[in-house]
């Protein structure tokens, strides 16, 4: 008979039996955790593939804090090519109509674009908010404007509203659904408005020391591109960035790469405790067909068959797995891109059918590494064992199981690390994590076994039985606590974080700040300010420049090792200037200079870039500002407080250094939400002055993380689920166990009630255990990242350890429950008389 | 062959010594049994417990090999030959029934009949097995799981199972160790019936000296040495 007969025709009722529906949940639960997270990231890399060859909107992008000169339009135009002129900055709307939600204003990233805009790819708009998009090969016209649907949901407006755009009020035409230079992947901040930019020069919005990004766009004949790209280089200013298409839909890419790995390592935790489930009921399922493969071997079965008929079953559970996963995790992902749909730019294509393929390849690598050695031992099992019960095949090697699951671990792990280095660090990491918390674990079910002694018989018996197995319940404590532990941490933590953060916000702090104000409106805005009882605040110069040289040395050729530093002496600075030390400031080295200084420039440094670049007391600095040399020699080192929401500077010059380059302002207040209106009036007299309001903004990383951890929750539910099919399959490696000594207990007398008890008391130590361990797992987890990563002290938070053991307890006794209810309610008579086939 | 008084000798044990080691030392299970047993014959196993019958059957019946000595099974020594070999030769000449009947728990009754004969390559695997299932009396329970059947019908479809493959010889270990009397009756009569019928050897190991009495010959074991090779009446 061929081995795929037998195999077909047996695998009916053993997919019946409970080690195989362990198995296939394992599976499944593996396949769902990975193919929930394939989907999302082939969606999100799909729309990035879509949209990389127009993602400048133009072959060559050249992006200028300062207007583009018109030798470079005329260059362009020697070799042939097409060129667009666009600006972004920042701005606060206002809707135009009186009667809006929202009379605070929405900050928004405004584009102003030419005719020629977009030279690559098309804008899309829709009529109206959620109707059908299409492809417009216009820009607004002038007077008109597109908004995309975030921020008409932010102002409350809809297409025909007129927006207040600097000093012109201009007409929403359509809702913007998709431009070719949006940002892929996380929305920003500021939803976009795209206008015409025919229409800037009278809104008043661009004033001297504006931040302003103008950029050319450059498309035409390959060939005459990289020639003009060639040609260009040399006349190009330092500041101005350069960058190809190439370029950039490579970092697209790599964004779209990191947050694949990150997803996929988060569901490889699943995979992990999936595979556990799996070594547990393959044992399980090998021991079980012992007797029916000594049998088959008996009547003339060679071990080839028994290894075919196996690999065969395995083969199809896998399939079986894959198809079950595969739409759990489509129904997973559909919700997980609902749960992070306004976080994402523009809308996700369908999903492929490549996730499923790897889900497939991974279910079989999880088999081939966690059931395959239990069942390759089943080709030795000794005929004999049909006349002796106690003949058993010898054990496989160690050494031969830790290798296949271990190479199956790091075959799987490969994917989501895709780089050697890293994958023998984790996987290094991997094992010592689990060694130690299995040793967590053991340590955990000896103390609980040590209450035994004072207890009732129920009691008793199932604390017993926790610390008589030993090794499994070590196992399942760990797999548990660690599903609970993430849960914990992105429920519990997650809030206490954003609670102590905001909580160590003064709310005397200030709460908006204004940019862009020309030195000659600091008057008149502190006169609105104090018509409404409010104190003038202080208002801070700005002065755009760039580092030239350190000590003489050009900055292009100083040796710094750490990146930041290289970054912040390359890229452009923020100068300010002051009399005295800000309050948020503490000087740590060096001295500030006396009241009423007027001598040569000096200057300021901040700590942490000090430490970064190198730079100390005595190093001269010389900036290029408006195309004019500053020399300032550094003279104190500063601590900044930048959690005091103040306008802060790394770098303060003494009085008088800077006079004469174009300044503009910042200024930081704290307005009441009352009062907020009183920025409507600001902006429009003042239409160049942009107002951030920090509350929102709170709130808009706080509904961010929110959701993203929501999201990152869902996948984790897998790790949970993971952990119940390791209880299940840990109770069904003991249930031939558990049932004869329920039976024999009530043989001797015990009630139902009181084997029940016991068997509770059982998963309650268990729950206990591992719900002690996610919360310690948790609060851990926890002071690390509050301390190291958001420099908050960290709070003990009792809630967190009550819920962890709660939860813990909950969940593993109403599962145990489901788990052993067969060997509770076993009929005595029949477990003791052996009843078998 | 030194025991080899008949030709057509279809199973002969030679010298066969089975030796286990245990925590106490080396610990002789059978010690130098030799015998043969012609084609048709019905020979029956006995002794005490321990005595080293399940040894001998397992030794027979190539699930174990002795420690010295060898079998000769249809003219094969199955020392010689590796597991799959001493699979092969069973698939081809053996056929078993077990005191716990040993059925396959996923497999309904028809298909444990199948089952030696697939593994045996037969094409007419499916009308076989129905035939003989009906000559068992289990033809309306023949698509029954074991689960579904009571103990003696689990042994009938075990000796349908048996002979279905019409083995030179058929090894019975306490065929009726785990029925009731009347059912175990039953089982032999059904047993012997099918033996005549297909002449096939039998040989079975019994505590039972009532179906001791029923075989052509009674070897007794004791502490491992065959004590005595009894023939019945003619």
């Amino acid at each position: 008979m061929s081995a795929f007969r037998y195999a077909r025709r047996s695998f009916g009722r053993e997919l019946r039996s409970g080690e195989v529906l362990v198995l296939l949940a394992a599976v499944t639960l593996a396949v769902a955790a990975l193919t929930a997270v394939s989907f999302l990231t082939d969606r999100i890399g799909k729309a990035v593939a879509r949209q990389a060859n127009e993602v400048l909107a133009a072959d060559l992008r050249l992006r200028s804090a300062e207007p583009i000169p018109d030798e470079w339009r005329s260059l362009a135009a020697d070799f042939a090519l097409t060129t667009s002129d666009t600006l972004a900055f920042p701005s606060v709307l206002f809707s135009g109509s009186e009667d809006s939600a929202s009379a605070g204003g929405a900050l928004s990233t405004i584009k102003a674009v030419d005719e020629a805009y977009p030279l690559r790819g098309a804008v899309r708009t829709s009529a109206d908010l959620f109707t059908e998009q299409r492809e417009v090969d216009t820009v607004p016209a002038r007077g008109e404007v597109w908004a995309d649907a975030a921020l008409l949901a932010r102002l409350g407006a809809k297409v025909g509203d007129t927006l207040a755009v600097g000093e012109l009020d201009l007409a929403v035409t359509a809702v913007l659904t998709y431009r070719p230079d949006q940002s892929i992947g996380f929305a920003s901040l500021a939803p976009s408005l795209l206008m015409n930019v025919a229409d800037i020069p009278d809104s008043g919005l661009i004033a001297e020391g504006s931040r302003v990004s103008y950029a050319l766009l450059v498309a035409g004949d390959a060939e005459a591109v990289s020639e003009f790209n060639e040609s260009i280089e040399g006349l190009l200013p330092d500041d101005v960035r350069i960058r190809s298409q190439e370029e950039s839909s490579e970092r697209a890419f790599n964004a779209a790469d990191r947050a694949d790995r990150f997803l996929s390592l988060t569901a490889v935790i699943s995979l992990l405790l999936s595979a556990v489930a799996i070594a547990m009921s393959a044992r399980r399922f090998a021991e079980r067909r012992m007797d029916t493969v000594a049998l088959m071997k008996s009547l003339g079965a060679t071990q080839r068959f028994v290894i075919m008929v196996s690999v065969l079953q395995l083969v199809a559970l896998g399939v079986i797995g894959v198809v079950l996963g595969s739409t759990v995790g489509f129904l997973a992902e559909a919700g997980l891109s609902y749960i992070i749909a306004d976080l994402i730019a523009g809308d996700l294509p369908d999903p492929g059918l490549a996730p499923v393929f790897l889900a497939s390849i991974s279910a079989m690598l999880l088999l081939l590494g966690f059931a395959l050695p239990s069942l390759l031992q089943l080709k030795d099992t000794p005929p004999l064992r049909v006349l002796r019960h106690d003949a058993e095949p010898p054990s496989p090697s160690r050494l031969m199981v830790a290798g296949v699951s271990l190479a199956a671990v790091a075959a799987l792990l490969y994917r989501s690390v895709g780089d050697p280095q890293m994958l023998v660090i984790l996987l290094g990491g991997v094992i010592v994590i689990g060694c130690l918390l299995y040793l967590v674990g053991r340590g955990l079910v000896a103390a609980m076994g040590r209450f035994r002694a004072g207890v009732g018989v129920a009691w008793r018996y199932g604390l017993a039985n926790v610390a008589r197995r030993g090794r499994a319940s070590a196992v399942q404590v760990v797999a548990f606590g660690l599903g609970l532990t993430v849960l914990l941490l992105l429920t519990l933590v997650r809030t206490d974080l954003l609670d102590g953060w905001r909580n160590m916000l003064d709310t005397s702090a200030p709460n908006h700040f204004m940019i862009n104000i020309q030195p000659d409106e600091r008057e008149s805005i502190g006169a609105m300010l104090v018509a409404e009882e409010l104190p003038i605040p202080r208002f801070d110069p700005l002065v755009r420049a760039r580092m030239t040289h350190v000590n003489g040395t050009p900055v292009k050729e100083l040796e710094i090792e750490n990146e930041d530093g290289r970054w912040f002496v390359n890229r452009e600075q923020n100068l300010s200037w002051s009399e005295d030390l800000a309050d948020s400031n503490e000087l740590v080295e060096g001295e500030w200079w006396p009241a009423g200084y007027s001598g040569p420039a000096l200057v300021s440094i901040e700590e942490e870039v000090s430490e970064e670049t190198g730079l100390g007391i005595g190093d001269v600095l010389e900036f290029s500002v408006a195309g004019q040399s500053v020399e300032a020699r550094i003279t104190s080192v500063r601590k900044v407080n930048w959690d005091s929401f103040k306008p802060n500077f790394f770098l303060v010059f003494s009085p008088g250094a800077l006079d004469g380059f174009p300044a503009s302002y910042i200024s930081a207040l704290n307005v009441p939400a009352a009062k907020k209106t009183l920025f409507a009036g600001l902006v429009r007299q003042h239409p160049s002055v942009s107002v951030i309001d920090l509350d929102s903004i709170i709130s808009q990383v706080q509904g961010i993380i929110e959701k993203a951890s929501l999201a990152v929750q869902v996948v984790f539910m897998f790790t949970l689920l993971a952990g119940v099919a390791v209880l299940f399959a840990a109770v069904q490696s003991t249930i031939d166990e558990r049932r004869f000594e329920s039976a024999m207990l009530r043989a001797l007398g015990a009630r139902k009630r009181i084997v029940f008890s016991g068997v509770m008391t059982e998963f309650a130590a268990l729950g206990v255990a591992a719900g002690l361990l996610a919360a310690a797992g948790a609060s851990a987890l926890a002071a690390v990242i509050a301390v190291q990563l958001f420099e908050l002290p960290y709070a003990f938070n009792p809630t967190l350890w009550l819920a962890g053991l709660s939860a813990g307890v909950a969940i593993v006794c109403f599962s145990g429950f489901f788990a052993a209810r067969g060997a509770i309610n076993a009929m005595p008579v029949d477990v003791l008389r052996g009843a078998r086939n | 062959m030194s025991n080899s008084s008949s030709s057509d000798a279809v199973l002969a044990a030679h010298r066969l010594v089975k030796q286990v080691t245990s925590p106490e030392g080396s610990l002789t299970i059978l010690d130098d049994v030799s015998f043969t047993v012609a084609a048709g014959e019905t020979v029956a196993i006995v002794g005490a417990s321990g005595a080293g019958k399940s040894t001998l059957l397992a030794l027979l019946a190539g699930l174990d090999l002795p420690s010295s000595g060898h079998v000769l099974l249809n003219g094969r020594n199955l020392s010689e030959l590796d597991e799959d070999g001493r699979a092969k030769a069973r698939a081809d000449s053996v056929g078993f029934v077990f005191q716990s009947f040993h059925l396959v728990p996923s497999l309904n009754a028809l298909e444990n009949v199948m089952l030696p004969l697939e593994l045996a390559g037969a094409d007419d695997a499916r009308p076989r097995s129905q035939e003989i299932i009906a000559e068992v009396g289990l033809a309306e329970r023949a698509l029954h799981y074991p689960a579904q059947l009571s103990g003696g019908e689990k042994q009938r479809v075990a000796i349908a199972r048996a002979f279905a493959t019409e083995p030179a010889v058929l090894f019975a270990d306490e065929p009726t160790g785990n029925l009731d009397s009347r059912t175990g009756e039953k089982i032999v009569e059904l047993m012997f019936e099918l033996n005549r019928r297909s002449s096939t050897t039998l040989v079975l190991v019994t505590h039972d000296n009532q179906l001791a009495e029923r075989c052509d010959r009674v070897l007794s074991l004791d502490a491992g040495r065959l004590v005595s090779d009894v023939q019945a009446a003619a």
